[in-house]
């Protein structure tokens, strides 16, 4: 099939004519363009638009004046800066009947694909199964337009593609219309067919007589949400099928000719560097290697297959150089963490205060399919296959780093097997290049398990300080000051921010990280004076984002600090809560939790309910848990895990605007929970000596079957709202705040080291070197 | 280099490699079976899961030569023809309670589940929650939950 060709200079869209067709709509329907491309089959391009940026109200108490979150978030960011500068994203109708569409977004199981595929479905009238998406290469003329974070896709998708698709869908009804010689007002549409009393024709027969000559621009009317069948409802993924048959394509399982297995010798520090191999030769006349070769983190070796990779990095005899963060272990960085918060500002002057500090150790954010990457590199060109989140990113650097022009790397975003923040960098497919620019071959590289955990991304360790004020039932002042070690943002947000800085509604000077924090941190209280400040201490740690950055730790923090409170004032935490909150949505959600939760019910020593809520990306969650703390639960024997306190019940309870596919949104929250019950329980990274002690998943304990709620209920609370919240990372900072709480109230002490269990070492680690452990033999003996 | 016989996906099959190299690879890699992930080649995220006889084994655990001609390796891609059907009662709960997110550990857990709901059956009990407990297959995207629905469910219909 033909790409359709897209406008040279778009003009701005004027409509075609007269609407005829569309007169007997109801006038609430809103009215949107779109452009007709020239192509051989019809092809509807739209651009990005910006959302509206809606403040939210605030009254009553002692008030808080909105916080920068509450008036403009990181979703309005990224929309403000995706306006101005869009190319257009494109649906097309093909002669099969089948509509098609290239997302500018990575797919990494949030589900993003089949809610896009939802949005065409509804406003064509087409069969769910008859729309296909796939994921664009990288597209640098769309900007930042294409960037996958920050729980944005659905927020910033939503119109555009609706757009696209409810113009294609007037442009094939209009041209049966013509056909027929009738008006377009008297053909219904029902699953990818027009009718008109006997006569009846497919959208597929109908593809190349709507394809358009010429760019022109089209309108159509969105379909109101009264009228939705597709929208709203619960939806299975649409890649479900492929997964469960194991045919779904993940970077690894791709086929491109003469890519041979590639795995990397890693230095014994993060980011150290070669400075001698000793026996390159002996190495390469290994069985199936091929090649070895330096590179800046390692030493290379590409092979028949990755388990002679895995020997042949393991015989490499390597002299290293030292790392970036040799000298740093736990320790060390939480000193220089402590030692740069920023003070406290209100003077408790007749009033009484609550100080509190907490620390959150390192995690890793690594998928379970481990990093890699596919590269072929020639002279004059290079091609890429990776899960990419801001692929623009990788492909401008690439071909800097390779010496190439921009538009020589073509950059193909693959489905990815999870990210949690992994993916919005690049390095691993800028190392890919980096191998087969050396070795002279396409290289299908692969890191290993281990390079993941201990080379890999981390989420900083950070420490939260709340300091709060309070007299005559009234809390006066709340002051949070989050200090951590340097979060990346090196990864196409930091361009966002300045290319948007002058419309911020942020003030001052303030690091990228300074600014995001400002964009997604509000407390949700009235609790008078309000700040929350963030410091950063830049340690070379290779830092990203984890699943909803900051606010799984801010948020726990604060409402640890809120039980404390409820506590000092002799309340009841829901009721403290609800004289508290601002925002009525989250006054509804909590009492729904409560209800819904039996929250007060009779309990035994040891076990204990807790209840956190926070909003965000435009949605609220409650989540209210029950702990079981008692010592035959937390000491269960588990072999090569831990036990530790068990989550017995778990509930959600989350307004998240129009919920576009509510399975889609329950999953995403379930994922959600058990990233929050790692990071409150069991999950962490030890640093020691400029690396972490961490190497496989029976050293970090990342949420297993034995620690999973045995019940976790999700409630979607309706909505009437036409737009929809962000929901990929809106679930984890409530649930890790409502775990915290319950184990606080269970054990009758305060938690202020999270993971609870960071401070013993559940594990014997793997050896620093060689970097990749050797793959057992007795896989049979294990058999059940 | 060695060759190896031996059965897969119902179909006898001869492949040249090292002895030593382990059945992972050898299908990933020579014979082009992907539905067996690799997250760790240590025997413990449990993403390759496949069976070896009928009951759930980690290839990326197991050198080639290990493997009997008489031996039958099952992967995920074989699973269906185990019972004359597209879809085994696993796959198709599944399907029914949509368990995958990103789907990447997805193949190895249906793989543990059919042999977990065996294993209880030939003791002559239904699936219960301490054998849920026990699976060690990681889910990094968190579906615990539905895949402790799914397999309840799809043991009815095995």
């Amino acid at each position: 099939m033909a790409e359709p060709t897209p406008p040279a200079e778009p003009e701005p869209p004027a409509p075609e004519g007269p609407e005829s067709s569309e007169s007997s709509e109801s006038p609430g329907r809103r009215r949107v363009l779109a452009y007709l491309l020239a192509a051989p089959t019809l092809a509807v391009g739209v651009r990005f638009a910006a959302d509206a940026v809606g403040a939210q109200e605030a009254a009553a108490l002692v008030p808080s004046p909105p916080q920068p979150e509450n008036l403009f978030d990181l979703g309005d960011l990224q929309n403000l800066v995706a306006a101005p500068t869009s190319g257009l994203i494109t649906v097309q109708v093909h002669t099969d009947g089948t509509a098609s569409f290239a997302v500018p977004r990575a797919e990494v199981g949030q589900g993003m694909t089949t809610a896009i595929a939802m949005m065409i479905a509804e406003e064509m009238d087409l069969p769910l199964g008859k729309v296909r998406v796939a994921l664009a290469d990288a597209r640098p003329e769309l900007l930042m337009n294409q960037f996958t974070g920050g729980s944005n896709s659905m927020r910033s998708m939503y119109l555009p593609v609706r757009t696209a698709a409810a113009v294609a869908r007037e442009r094939l009804v209009s041209t049966a219309a013509a056909q027929w010689g009738v008006d377009a007002s008297r053909l219904t549409v029902e699953s990818g067919v027009i009718r008109h009393g006997t006569r009846s024709a497919t959208y597929g027969s109908l593809a190349e007589k709507a394809a358009s000559t010429t760019v022109r621009a089209a309108a159509a009317r969105l379909k109101p949400r009264a009228d939705f069948t597709v929208l709203g409802t619960p939806q299975n993924r649409i890649d479900a099928l492929e997964i469960v048959t194991g045919r779904k394509k993940f970077g690894m399982d791709h086929d491109v000719p003469d890519a041979k297995p590639t795995m990397v010798r890693r230095p014994p520090t993060i980011n150290g560097t070669v400075k001698a191999v000793h026996n390159a030769d002996a190495v390469l006349r290994m069985p199936g290697i091929t090649d070895v070769a330096v590179i800046e983190h390692g030493v290379a070796v590409r092979g028949a297959t990755f388990g002679q990779c895995v020997d042949a990095l393991r015989a490499l005899e390597v002299t290293w150089g030292r790392g970036t963060v040799d000298a740093e272990s736990d320790d060390t960085v939480l000193r220089k963490i402590k030692a740069a918060a920023l003070p406290m500002v209100v003077p408790p002057l007749l009033t009484k205060k609550l100080d509190a500090e907490f620390t959150f150790a390192f995690a890793s954010n690594s998928p379970l399919e481990p990093d890699n990457a596919i590269a072929d590199v020639r002279a004059d060109r290079a091609e890429i296959w990776s899960s990419l989140k801001v692929p623009i990113v990788a492909q401008q650097d690439i071909a800097a780093r390779l010496g190439l022009p921009q538009k020589a790397v073509t950059v193909h975003v693959v489905e990815g097997g999870g990210s949690f923040g992994r993916h919005l960098f690049h390095d691993v497919a800028a190392e890919a290049a980096e191998i087969s620019q050396k070795m002279g071959k396409p290289v299908k590289l692969s890191w290993s398990r281990t390079d993941n955990f201990r080379q890999g991304r981390t989420h900083p360790m950070c420490v939260s300080r709340v300091r709060a004020t309070y007299a005559l039932g009234n809390v006066l002042s709340y002051e949070q000051r989050h200090t951590g070690a340097q979060t990346d943002f090196g990864h196409g947000l930091g361009e966002m921010i300045t290319s948007a800085a002058a419309k911020l509604p942020v003030a001052g000077n303030l690091t990228f990280a300074e600014t995001i924090f400002q964009l997604t941190q509000s407390t949700p209280y009235h609790f008078g004076v309000t700040t929350q400040l963030l410091n950063e201490v830049p340690l070379k740690f290779n830092t990203g984002s984890m699943r909803n950055i900051y606010s799984p730790n801010v948020a726990c923090a604060r409402e640890l600090v809120v039980d404390q409170l409820a506590a000092r004032m002799r309340k009841d935490p829901v009721e403290f809560r609800r004289a508290f909150l601002k925002d009525k949505r989250l006054r509804a959600v909590l009492d729904r939790a409560a209800e819904e939760g039996d929250w007060g019910r009779s309990l035994p020593a040891g076990v204990a309910q807790g209840i956190g809520v926070h909003a965000e990306y435009r949605g609220a969650v409650a989540t209210l848990v029950e702990i079981d703390c008692r010592p035959e639960t937390v000491n269960r024997k588990i072999r090569d895990g831990v036990g530790g306190p068990r989550v017995t019940k778990a509930l959600m309870v989350v307004d998240a605007g129009f919920a576009i596919n509510p399975r889609g949104l329950e999953a995403q929250m379930m994922g959600g929970f058990n990233d929050a019950l790692a990071m409150a329980l069991t999950s962490s990274l030890h640093i020691k000596d400029g690396l972490p002690l961490e190497g496989s998943w029976d050293n970090y304990f990342y949420t297993r079957q034995w620690n999973t709620p045995l019940e976790l209920r999700v409630v979607i609370m309706p909505s009437d709202s036409e737009k929809p919240a962000g929901a990929g990372e809106l679930g984890v900072a409530p649930a890790f705040a409502a775990i915290a709480c319950a184990y606080a109230r269970a054990t009758g002490t305060l938690p202020t080291s999270f993971p609870i269990n960071h401070g013993t070492l559940g594990f014997d680690p793997l050896p620093r070197e060689p970097s990749t452990p050797q793959s057992p033999t007795d896989g049979l003996d294990r058999a059940f | 280099m060695a060759s190896h016989t031996f059965t897969l996906n119902g179909e006898r099959i001869t492949v040249e490699a090292e002895d030593d190299v382990r059945l992972l690879w050898v299908l990933r890699d020579l014979l082009g079976v992907t539905g067996p992930k690799y997250g760790c080649g240590i025997g413990v995220c449990q993403a390759c899961t496949s069976h070896i006889n009928g009951k759930a084994f980690n290839p990326c655990s197991v050198p080639v030569a290990k493997i009997a001609p008489d031996d039958e390796i099952t992967t995920i891609e074989g699973l269906p023809a185990t019972v004359g059907k597209d879809l085994h009662p696993m796959q198709e709960a599944w399907l029914e309670l949509d368990v995958a997110q990103c789907g990447y550990c997805q193949p190895g857990q249906i793989m543990t589940a059919v042999a977990k709901v065996r294993r209880a059956a030939a003791e002559g009990r239904e699936i219960e929650e301490r054998d849920l407990d026990e699976i060690r297959n990681i889910c990094r995207c968190g579906t615990y939950t539905r895949i402790r629905e799914a397999i309840k469910a799809g043991a009815k219909n095995m």
